[in-house]
Formats: structure tokens, sequence, C-alpha cells
């Protein structure tokens, strides 16, 4: 078997790499399959949001909670990490491992810094405006949504600084692209998933009421 | 492609933890799914006992409800779902010509998850109580106020380990059916068992996610105080209705179709006869899965939805007769004027028939909203779900263990006792039930732990009681079967039933490690069948004699189920006090939960950093007999 930094060097890495093995074909469908999944997970937690957005009992209401411009520049950051990945993903079609490398690097960073932002928010409602889980029903639900959205993004920061790991020390090969295309896949889903977070909890919240 | 990697196969025990092999987790699932039913069927007599008479104190009431719960959980989520999986990984690979399934790792991953969500659930018996507030779970009667021990929290989250497991499992068999099929083997060409595995996985893939949220609201609520479902502080209880239910009227889909699946194989092979009206019975497949996710409302007309949505519902259910009718009359059509031959797998399908449709009848009554406002909550419900679970697909399962059996253990069951075995078990199961129609009409609610004498009940519930007693005895016939059919030796016919018309029937019993030494050429529908009408032996190979490529056996599924059952098990007790600081402190801190997630998500980053190179099966390893294609 030709190693993978022959094969890079060769040029022999295919377009595609993604897709030049079964794996790699069935690891794409199978990703896709559990995004579908997921796609569920949240549809289920934004409709149980749906149903509890204003029975606040005792506690604040969405209006009087969220300010606008944190969660606007969380949504701002994150929209640009995916199209930093989009950037990876053209690098890694180019056979360009550091440029795909450097790219994966910027959206690590970016996702980090929403996470910093949400974090923030998170102890800013808890600690100075005593707004926890067992406030009201409202609480729950938006601390389950959004919180849940957060340790997607938690996961797909690690996930993604590991596989940067891996270029560096596996190569850019037709093992390590498909690993890299799922992530990157994933990173659009909980991207759009927190569009969704922005338009449904945040604006719908402090606009409507 | 280099050969050099090392032939990695492990002996014993070990290579029960790592196997990947799709066959040999079929036998795991098999294990598992008897056991557990084996205890949910326990379960499910000393229920029976306790109700024989009247005023019984043979359990007390707080026992007869975890019994309950326990025994509908325990059979649903456990019991039927494993079995199903078994056959699915004994069958589904071999029907699409493929050597393997799409993920080996995520197979063996999903089989761990499930047992040991399952272990963790029924854990809750020498821990303090079983889960109590019944198999839906409703709140506010599973809340902290009314629903006092853990019993409730092993059910959150043994279900939800579970549920992972066999969401896995779900993937995995969409994936191996879309990408893994033989050449010329289209879809309209594939066997009905592996369509309607097909459409049940998909429908886990919808279904289940929607049932894992509820369960983490629901533990949310317990466990960490959130209001999901505490009026109180505003949440709202019929919401979890409505989330149970979203998953759980699929999920009854879920478990039937494959049953449908194996009763168009076995009826069609023993009828000699090509299964009548293969393309409606796809379409009725899909269009049974399609809306079987629009009428889960179904079990709430008595919550007080209202006159437009009941309608709606109502005639949503009432349309799912529709495709299940196409497929009822299809069976019948493909054993008219068929030779049929009454194995006992046969004998099971042609019974599954009369006695699903009984259970399909009911549930058209139920469907009828105003109507069900007699039915609801009394035993006739309990008759109809019985019909169509144990009558439907507890049937279909003997069907498709009787008739696959050779193919997975390379033996047959005896005939002999096959048959005095299917009489016991469907005439104790219609002693049963039948009576509890009635029972339900006079007025008999279900979940109630004893009743008054002299309403007409007593001897109804003495029947049914024998009858309980009686499908056990039908059980232990088969246990014995087995244990009867482990005495031969190994290695029947290929095509045992010698009518066999599918790819699995062209490979030795059992099949080699990578089933098929040449992936065969799939000419038409009923592809085995095919070759042998032109006269020939064996299939045709659609590629030449090579190295065969295999996945490395692995612990890592094992190791990522136990973290998880570590996790849930901190997760559960964090605001216990066990009067030991130590243990306090680890609980009450995360730390067990930590734990155990590092324990999962290390195996996780270890498989991601040593990328398995798999090895290979030379061509001078696979012996001859026959294994050609
Ligand atoms: C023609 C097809 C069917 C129709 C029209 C139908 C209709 C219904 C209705 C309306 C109920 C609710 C009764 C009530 O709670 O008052 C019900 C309950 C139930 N059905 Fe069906 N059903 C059908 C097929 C099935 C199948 C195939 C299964 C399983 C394999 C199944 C399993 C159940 C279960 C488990 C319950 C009881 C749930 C509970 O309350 O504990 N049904 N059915
Ligand atoms: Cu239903």
């Amino acid at each position: 078997m030709t190693t993978p930094h022959a094969q890079q060097a060769s040029g022999a890495l295919p377009h595609e790499p993604e897709k030049a093995t079964l794996e790699g074909r069935n690891k794409v469908l199978g990703f896709w399959l559990f995004l579908g999944g997921e796609a569920v997970l949240f549809g289920t937690l934004f409709a149980t949001f749906l149903t509890l957005r204003n029975q606040v009992a005792d506690g604040p209401s969405a209006s009087e909670l969220f300010s606008l411009p944190i969660t606007a520049a969380a949504t701002f950051i994150l929209l640009i990490s995916s199209l930093t990945s989009v950037f990876a993903i053209q690098a890694m079609h180019r056979g360009n491992r550091t440029s795909l490398a450097r790219w994966l690097g910027i959206t690590v960073v970016l996702g980090l810094a929403f996470l910093v932002l949400e974090i923030y928010e998170f102890t800013e409602y808890i600690v100075h405006d005593d707004y926890g889980m067992t406030t009201s029903a409202f609480s729950s639900a938006f601390y389950t949504l959004v919180g849940f959205h957060g340790a997607h993004v938690l996961f797909g920061i690690l996930w993604i600084s590991i596989l940067i790991g891996q270029l560096f020390k596996k190569g850019l090969t037709v093992v390590t692209a498909p690993k890299v295309y799922v992530s990157a896949m994933y990173w659009h889903f909980i991207d759009v998933v927190w569009v969704f977070i922005f338009t449904v909890v945040y604006l719908l919240g402090k606009v409507v009421g | 492609m280099a050969h050099a990697h090392s032939v990695k196969r492990h002996k014993g025990l070990m290579d029960w933890l790592t196997t990947v092999d799709h066959k040999k987790i079929a036998i795991l699932y098999l294990i598992a799914g008897g056991l557990f039913f084996g205890i949910g069927g326990i379960e499910a007599l000393l229920i029976r006992v306790q109700l024989a008479k009247p005023m019984n104190d043979f359990v007390t009431a707080q026992q007869f409800n975890e019994l309950i719960t326990m025994h509908g959980t325990t059979m649903i989520f456990l019991g039927v779902m494993p079995v199903i999986f078994a056959l699915m990984n004994a069958v589904v690979p071999l029907q699409i010509g493929a050597r393997d399934v799409a993920f080996p790792f995520l197979n063996s991953l999903g089989f761990w998850t499930f047992l040991f969500g399952g272990l963790l659930l029924n854990l809750s018996w020498v821990m303090g109580g079983a889960p109590d507030a019944g198999w839906t779970s409703y709140t506010p009667l599973s809340s902290t106020t009314y629903s006092l021990t853990h019993g409730v929290d092993f059910y959150t989250i043994g279900l939800q380990i579970a549920g992972l497991g066999t969401l896995i499992g779900g993937i995995n068999f969409l994936a191996t059916i879309i990408t893994m099929r033989a050449p010329g083997m289209s879809f309209m060409r594939m066997p009905m068992f592996t369509w309607t595995s097909f459409v049940t996985s998909a429908m886990i893939l919808f279904a289940f996610p929607a049932v894992t949220v509820g369960l983490v609201l629901l533990s949310f609520d317990r466990i960490l105080g959130a209001n999901f479902f505490n009026v109180e502080a505003g949440g709202n209880p019929v919401l979890w209705q409505h989330i149970f239910w979203i998953f759980g009227h699929p999920e009854v889909y879920i478990l039937i179709l494959p049953a449908f699946g194996v009763i168009s194989e076995v009826v069609s092979t023993f009828s000699r006869k090509r299964l009548f009206g293969y393309s409606s019975m796809v379409f009725a497949t899909i269009l049974i899965a399609f809306l079987g996710f629009m009428v889960w409302a179904h079990h709430m007309f008595t919550t007080g939805m209202g006159p437009v949505a009941n309608a709606l519902f109502s005639i949503a259910t009432m349309l799912i007769a529709v495709p299940t009718g196409i497929k009822i009359f299809n069976w019948l059509f493909t054993m008219w004027g068929g030779q049929i031959r009454f194995t006992t797998a046969n004998l099971f399908a042609a019974g599954f028939i009369p006695t699903f449709v009984m259970g399909g009848v009911t549930g058209v009554m139920l469907a009828s909203a105003p109507a069900d406002y007699q039915y609801h909550d009394t035993y006739f419900v309990v008759a109809h779900f019985h019909y169509v679970i144990v009558g439907g697909l507890v049937l279909g399962l003997f069907a498709g263990l009787h008739y696959w059996w050779p193919k997975m253990f390379g033996r047959v069951l005896n005939e002999g006792l096959g048959k005095v075995e299917f009489w016991t078990f469907i005439i104790g199961f219609h002693l049963t039930f039948f009576v509890q129609h009635f029972l339900g009409l006079i007025g008999m609610q279900r979940r109630v732990f004893t009743y008054l004498p002299n309403q007409g009940f007593d001897l109804m519930n003495l029947i049914s009681t024998i009858g309980a007693f009686l499908m056990g005895v039908g059980v232990i016939i088969f246990l014995v079967n087995v244990a009867i059919s482990f005495k031969q030796p190994k290695g029947v016919a290929g095509d045992v039933w010698e009518d066999g018309r599918t790819l699995e029937w062209a490979i030795p019993s059992p099949p080699p490690e990578y089933n098929f030494k040449q992936t065969p050429l799939v000419r038409g529908i009923d592809a085995f069948w095919k070759e042998k009408m032109a006269g020939n032996t064996e299939m045709t190979p659609a590629e030449p004699v090579g190295p065969i490529h295999m996945p490395s056996p692995t612990i890592l599924p094992f190791v990522m189920s136990v973290g998880l059952f570590i996790a849930g098990l901190g997760f559960m007790f964090t605001s216990d006090d066990f009067g030991n600081s130590l243990l306090n402190f680890l609980f009450s801190n995360y730390i067990i939960t930590g734990i155990g997630l590092a324990i999962t998500f290390g195996s996780m980053l270890l498989r991601s950093l040593y990328d398995d190179h798999g090895w290979h099966i030379e061509p001078e390893e696979m012996n001859d007999k026959g294994v050609k294609a």
C-alpha cells in the first residue's frame, strides 16, 4: 500500500477524496442519516420551547431577559465560521493540506468565541438575574434547547481540533478526508440550528414578546 | 493492496465481546432479547396470578404497578426489539448479497448500548424499586411528587441508553441497504424482509430522537428540578403525552413491519410461489410508515383535544387499515393455489394472519373517537394491543426464528416439537386475550391491581390466567427444542427448505465469516429461485475470487457502553444522601457521571486516532464446499 504522503506527492489523491472509497461514501451517507435524526431531536426541543415560551411563572419573560447585541454578535460569528469551514473543504478538494488545516483552525477559534459569548450570557442570567433551570417552564425549555446546542458546538470544537492534529500526523488521505468532510457537515448543521434558535428564541422573544 | 496485516481473531468470551461480525451480533441480540423476553414473561405471569381471583393479595398494589410498568417497558423496548434486530442482522446482509453491514463497528456499538441500557433499567429491581408509572410514564404520575423511588429515573436513563443503541442500529441498516447491495439487486428486487427492515429503520431514525428528548426532559424535571411538566411553574403535562406518542405510535409499526416481512418470506417460500403483489406490498409498507407518523393522538382522544383534532386523528387512523388490508389479501393470494407445506414456520405465519386481523379490527373500533371514550383504559385496549403485538409480532418472530434457525446455527429445530409448541402457544394466547375484550366491554379497568367479586369478572380472569400459563408452556417447549437442536452436529444444507428463493439460501448454513466467496450477480426478484429455475445450482458470480477485506474485532463498543452505564447511574443519584461523605461527594459533584462520560468519549477518541485497516482472508483460506457466490 502506498503511504499517504507518497499518494499526496504523486498527486494521486482524487478530487473528492472523501468519496473515493466505499468506507468514505458510507461515512458521508451515514452522517446524513444521523443529521436526519438530529433534526428530529432539535425539532422536538423547538416544539417544546414554543409550547412553553410564555410560561414564565414568577420569573422574567424573554423580553425582560434577552439582550440582542450579544446574541447577534454570536450569530454573526457562527455564520462566518460556516463560511470558513466551506473554505476548508475547498482547500481539501484542491489537495492543499496546510490551507485546509488553517481554515479548520479559524473555524475552531470562531466556535470558541461563540461559546465564550454563550457562557458569558448564561452566567449573566444565573448570577445577576438569579435565573436558572428551575425558575419557570420557560427557563427550563430555554436552557435545555440552547444548552443542547452549546454542547453540540463544544463537541464540534473538540472534534475538529482532533482532526487538525490527525491531518498533521497522518496527512490528507482517503481515510482522513471523509472525517474532515463529515465534521464540516456537522458544523453547518449546528449553524443552521443556531439560526433557528436566534429567530425563535431571541428575535421572537424580544420583538414579539 | 497489502495483505500483510496479521489476522486478528479472538477466542471464547473475548470473541463475543469484540466481534463486529453481523452474524455473531445477531446471536448476541437473540440471547439478550431472549433474556429480557423471559424476564418480561415472568412479570406477565405474576400479574396474571395476582388477577386470577378477586381481592387477591399475592402482590401489593405498589408491586403490581412496578410489575405492569416493567412488563410493558421490557417487552416493547428490550424483548421484541432485539429479536427483530437479531433477524435483521442475521438475514438482511445475506439477502442483499453483502459481505457485511455498512458500519460493523457501529453495529456492535448499537448492541452493547442497547444491552447496558436494558441492564440499567432492570437493575432498578434490586436498587430501591422499579419504575411504577406505567410503560407510558405519564406526568404528573411519573413526577417526583407521585413517584417517590428512583424507579422512573431508571426508566428515563435506561431507555435513553437503550434507545441510543436502537437508533445506531437503524442508521446502520439504512446505510447498509442503500449502499451494500450486490450488483443487480435494485430496490424493486429486494426481498420483502429487507424492504420492511429498511422502512422500519427509517422509522426508527425519525421516531427515536423524539422519545429521547422526552426522556431527557422528564429526567431533567426529576433530577435537576426543571419544570417542563410541572404545572405549578408553567409546565404542561399534555406535552409529555404528545412527545411520547409521536414516538409511541410509529414504534408499534417499527415493531410490526419486520414481522410483515417475515410472513411475506415464509408464506411465499412454503407456497412455492412468488409473493403475490410484490410492488403493492412495497407501496403498502411505505404508506403504513408514512401514515404511522400522522396518527399519534389517537392515544389521546380522552385527553380533551377537542372534536376537530379527534375527528382528524380518527380518520387518519382508520386509513391505515387500507394498506394493512392490502397486505393481508396479498398473503392470502400468495397461498391461493400454492403447493403449501405446513412446516412450523409456516404454521406460525398462517396463524399470524387471522390473529393479526382480529387486532386490526379492534384497532379500527378504537379509532372511532366517541366509542373510544368507552374503551379507553379498559381491558379492551389491552386485548387490542396484545392481539397485534403477541398475535402479530411474536407469532411473526417465531415464524422467522423457525425459518432462519438453520441458516443462523446450521441446525434445524425439530418439526414435531415445533408443532406442539405452535398449538400450545396460540391456544394459550387466544385463551388469555380473547376474553379480555369482553372484560373491557363490561367495564374492567386496566392497570388495577385487584377487583371486587361478583361483577362478572371472576371467571374470565381465571381463564385468562390459565391461558397465560399455557403460553408459558409453549415458550418452554420452544426452549427445549432449541436445546435439542444444539445436540445435533452443525452443517445442514445451504438450501435446507429446498424451496429457498432468496440469496441467503444460496450459501452454506451457517454462512462463512465472509458470507459470499464471490459477490453474486442478481438477475431478478427472488434471485436464487430464478437461478434454480434456469437449471443452475449456484448464483452467477459478479467478480473473480480474490482476497476479502474484513474489519478488525474491537472491544471499544463494549467499553463505550460501560461508560454510558456508569454515567447514567452517576447522574441518577446526584442528590442522594448515601450517609458516606466520600460517596456523597463523588455523586453530588457529577464526578461519577464525568468518569463514565470520559470513558465513553475517550474510547471514541481512540477509535478516531487509530484507524482500523482491517485484515484480509486469502482465497486459499476459503473452504470450497459450495461457497461460490
Ligand atoms: C389497523 C391498525 C391499528 C389501529 C387502527 C390501531 C388503533 C389503536 C388505538 C386507537 C389505540 C388507543 C386506544 C386507547 O388507548 O383508548 C391503540 C392502542 C395501542 N395499539 Fe393499536 N392500532 C393498530 C395497530 C397496532 C399495531 C400493529 C400495534 C403493535 C404492533 C399496536 C399497538 C398498540 C398498543 C401498544 C396500544 C396501547 C398503548 C397503551 O395505551 O398502553 N396497534 N391502537
Ligand atoms: Cu397508536
